[in-house]
């Protein structure tokens, strides 16, 4: 196999990266050891926020990509159809003493260049966000915060570079990187060689490990836990914009925030824990993310039985205290976009185009592609978005979207359908593609449904198929296999 | 878009709404329809292949299939219609009902009596919190049925079951049945929460460990389950420290709890109630909206179907007569409330002047006790939170409750607690 630029990581930073550069005529893979789009912990589990970008001093790498990343999203969001909503968020000060630090977030900001950032007070703060703490003494609104699915939006991208001929190679991990004077030769991987010149590596969490392949182990990336609850969409009405509290030297705090879909989503904490495949939430850090909500949202108090579930993601925190963007001085085709934690989410199209200014610098000729076409498709969600006509005559064109297969969300078998022909290949590939799962009763109706819509249309027996790869079988065999095996419980 | 008008609609085809739409139509509604969001009618039922169904309503004991087919039946001879596969979108307090399917498309119906039969959910994983990871191989109860006994597969071999009511521990005799090793079933609170026969029949009969006063404090495993972590729990339900233990297994099902769905009646401004989950109703199994009515599981959890089916029983008839214009208004309304010693009852508002059957759920188990309503009261042998307790209130008993707007029901304890 032979490719001209290799991306290693599906994730979001990856996945816009792919997108970027499949707009030139170049070759273009992404190798990715999960087996999907976004499944690597940080782009599947964080807040959705895309930060206005007045959190990192003027002069950090996180600065220069972070106010211009929001405002690329902006327009890239719509062109591939992915959720967003500029919601707005405020930063709250809780006490006399906090409002200092909004000043300084504020004059961060401008020197960001970060639009229309205003100190709000009490009065026009708690009219603006009625079920905050009353004590709240004042607030930084950044009207340019937005809110995303980051699943769905690196999922989208990474479809819309596919289709502009980019190359995605999943369940294939990279174990080495042949250099050869100095120079990128090519891959090695768990599914085979690819001969390469150029090597992104976006690997997320494991950025360190990929670089350490070509020599250069300058940066260590350790994970820092952040764990969360989502609650009911009966409870959405909570916030209406990103709430922060002030924030601390290593975290921008608990936050509470409306999703995408009408959900209050809240958390994270910041734990710092030393094994990446830690994935596990824990009875006091989640205590903690409910004291913190509590603390800007004092109704949440009694909304426990409105939990829809609780997860955690591991940021991957680079020990340089700052992304590292950039081309390896001493192996010519390496190139860096690691250490990408928050505001990475953010920050993505802002370091995709840089990603394309360093391919150009060493070399790379890099031609406009015609053909592009920037424009994705949505997949149709007939029973939540559209007016009744129009689910009407999508029912009349494909009944398939006439028969809801996931009560709790309204999603019906032909979205299911299609989000297979998209490339969902497990049960957490359809839910991140339609929610099919995700509502109140976490896919205890559907579950069965979608296992043997599954089955079907990608012609594998249900047993085969796993919740997210490996070893993730959702079921282990036929009825009655375990009494042909003369197996019992005594 | 399709429209009909219908007499009485039953959102729902499960044993209440089955129940509901039968007698609706020998009350002498002309069009009853069912609709069932399921590929065929029966809700629940036709996953539950155990026995102990029927032994109140038929005095006999049949399977889940058996039992709901004698309804399937009898609502096919009497000509209800229905429509499978199809999901209601909407409800309007004026009784018009969005749906869609695929035959269809969507469907409008206006009807002039709505019966509401939904049945519940299994609480979840995500409701409890259970912290941990999130591996494949955690099911509720429910579902791991249906993958057994409908859709014939195996969903675990090494099995722990959080939760000791009738339904964990059915499915954790159905899974020894099938040849897999159930751990251990493990409850929170220091008694089980299921019938004593079952506890002999699908626990001892099986040599399957009752963990009492323990829970599940985390889930292990990064692809499929490969554990989880027990501790004890003191009388409040607190974590006891350094009992903590980890159970190697497959699988963990979750039988923790059922939940009434009631999202459309909700959007349509139903009153409910917070101690059940489920409509607010009166005798009529009317809600608060006229000409709405609700049964079964949807207005609280039933220990047992032959109670669901005479909730539907009454709904159906209320629902008919109200279409036919033959529904008197209760005479004489009387809320009722839990008091002490009691979480819930249903109805929640009686009459005076009719005979009414009252269900009521005790808070904590106990023995030779006193029901007290007013004036009224009814001796009480045995109770335990997990069956509900059913008062009548006769016509004799019932004269001293004219005149009253609102009555406590509570529980005075005569012996002792267990």
């Amino acid at each position: 196999m032979k490719a001209d630029v290799v991306v290693v990581g599906a994730g979001i930073v990856g996945s816009t990266i792919a997108r970027e550069l499949s707009k030139y005529e170049i070759d273009v893979a992404v190798v990715e050891k999960e087996a999907d789009v976004a499944f690597g912990s940080p782009t599947k589990a964080n807040t959705g926020v895309i930060h206005p970008g007045f959190d990192d001093p003027p002069g950090t790498v996180r600065a220069e990509h972070c106010s211009r990343g929001n405002a690329l999203w902006h327009n890239i969001a719509r062109e591939v159809a992915a959720p967003f909503e500029e919601v707005g968020c405020l930063v709250v000060a809780l006490k006399d003493e906090e409002i200092r630090v909004l000043e300084e977030l504020k004059s961060r900001g401008d020197a960001n260049g970060v639009p229309d950032l205003e100190i709000v007070d009490d009065d026009r703060l708690h009219r603006i966000e009625p079920h905050l703490n009353t004590g709240a003494v004042a607030a930084l609104l950044a009207p340019t915060a937005a809110i995303t699915s980051p699943y769905e939006l690196a999922m989208a991208m990474m479809e819309n570079a596919v289709r502009n001929g980019a190359r995605a190679c999943f369940e294939t991990e990279v174990t080495g990187i042949t250099v050869k004077q100095d120079r990128v030769r090519g891959i090695q991987t768990t599914r085979g060689e690819m001969e390469t010149q150029f090597v992104i590596n976006a690997a997320g969490l494991w950025a360190d490990r990929i670089s350490a392949m070509v020599g250069l182990d300058q940066f260590t990336i350790h994970p820092r836990k952040g764990e969360y609850y989502i609650l009911d969409k009966k409870a959405g009405y909570l916030a209406r914009h990103v709430i922060f509290p002030t924030p601390s030297p290593i975290s921008k705090g608990i936050v509470v925030t409306p999703t995408v879909e009408g959900n209050t989503l809240i958390g994270p904490n910041a734990q710092d824990i030393d094994d990446k495949r830690d994935m596990a939430t824990t009875h006091s850090g989640l205590a903690e993310v409910w004291a913190g909500a509590c603390r800007l949202i004092p109704s949440m108090a009694d909304k426990n039985n409105m939990i829809i579930t609780n997860f955690c993601g591991l940021r991957p925190e680079p020990d340089t205290k700052d992304f590292i963007v950039g081309s390896s001085k001493t192996v010519t085709g390496f190139i860096n976009a690691a250490g990408m934690r928050s505001p990475g989410l953010t920050a993505a199209p802002s370091v995709a185009l840089k990603v394309v200014d360093l391919l150009t610098g060493i070399g790379v000729e890099l031609r406009r592609k015609p053909a592009f076409d920037p424009r994705r498709r949505s997949i149709e969600r007939p029973m939540r978005e559209s007016s009744l006509e129009s689910a009407q005559s999508l029912i009349k064109e494909d009944p398939d979207y006439g028969y809801v297969v996931c009560r709790c969300e309204h999603v019906t078998k032909g979205e299911i359908l299609e989000a297979i022909r998209r490339g969902a290949s497990t049960l957490d590939g359809v839910k991140f593609r339609t929610r099919a799962g995700m509502g109140r009763c976490q896919g205890g109706f559907c579950g069965p449904y979608v296992l043997k819509l599954m089955s079907e249309e990608l012609g594998i027996p249900a047993q085969s198929i796993t919740k997210r790869g490996r070893e993730s079988n959702v079921l282990l065999g036929r009825a009655k296999d375990l009494l042909r095996e003369g197996n019992s419980n005594d | 878009m399709t429209e009909m008008n219908e007499d009485v609609v039953v959102i729902g085809g499960g044993a209440a709404g089955l129940a509901a739409a039968i007698r609706a139509k020998e009350t002498g509604a002309e069009s009853v329809l069912v609709l069932d969001r399921d590929s065929e009618l029966g809700g629940i039922l036709p996953q539950c292949v155990h026995t102990g169904f029927g032994l109140h309503y038929f005095k006999e004991n049949l399977t889940g299939p058996e039992y709901i087919a004698r309804f399937v039946d009898r609502a096919r001879a009497l000509g209800v219609e229905s429509k499978l596969d199809t999901m209601v979108l909407r409800l309007k307090p004026e009784k018009e009902i969005v749906a869609a399917n695929s035959l269809d498309g969507l469907l409008t119906i206006r009807a002039k009596s709505v019966v509401l039969a939904m049945g519940c959910r299994e609480r979840t994983r995500g409701a409890l919190s259970i912290p941990g990871e999130r591996p494949a191989g955690v099911f509720t109860a429910g579902t791991a049925q249906r993958l057994m006994d409908i859709e014939g597969f195996m969903p675990g071999k090494r099995v722990v079951v959080l939760g000791s009511g009738d339904v964990g521990l059915i499915v954790a005799r159905r899974f020894a049945v099938e040849g897999a090793k159930v751990e251990a079933v493990i409850e929170i609170l220091p008694y089980p929460g299921g019938l004593a026969r079952n506890i002999i029949q699908c626990l001892e009969d099986f040599s399957i460990p009752l963990l009492l006063s323990h829970t599940v404090t985390a889930v292990h495993g990064a692809e499929r389950v490969s554990g989880v972590s027990v501790a004890g729990v003191d009388e409040k339900g607190n974590l006891i420290a350094g009992t903590e233990s980890m159970i190697p297994c497959d699988t963990l099902i979750l039988s923790v709890g059922l939940i009434p769905e009631n999202e459309l009646s909700e959007e349509a401004g139903i009153i409910l109630d917070p101690s059940t989950g489920g409509p607010v109703v009166d005798q009529h199994m009317e809600t608060s909206i006229r000409g709405i009515f609700a049964c079964g599981n949807a207005v609280h959890v039933h220990d047992l179907v032959d109670h669901v089916t005479e909730t539907g029983i009454v709904a159906g008839s209320s629902a008919a007569k109200f279409a036919l214009g033959e529904l008197e208004p209760l005479k004489n309304r009387v809320r009722l409330r839990p008091g002490s010693g009691v979480r819930y009852v249903v109805p929640q508002v009686i009459s005076g002047y009719q005979p009414a059957t009252v269900y009521l759920r005790v808070r904590n188990p106990v023995r030779n006790a006193t029901i007290r309503a007013g004036d009224i009261t009814f001796p009480l042998r045995a109770a335990r939170p997990a069956e509900t307790v059913t008062l009548e209130f006769t016509e004799k008993r019932n004269e001293k409750l004219r005149g009253k707007a609102e009555l406590e029901i509570s529980l005075e304890e005569k012996g002792h607690v267990d």
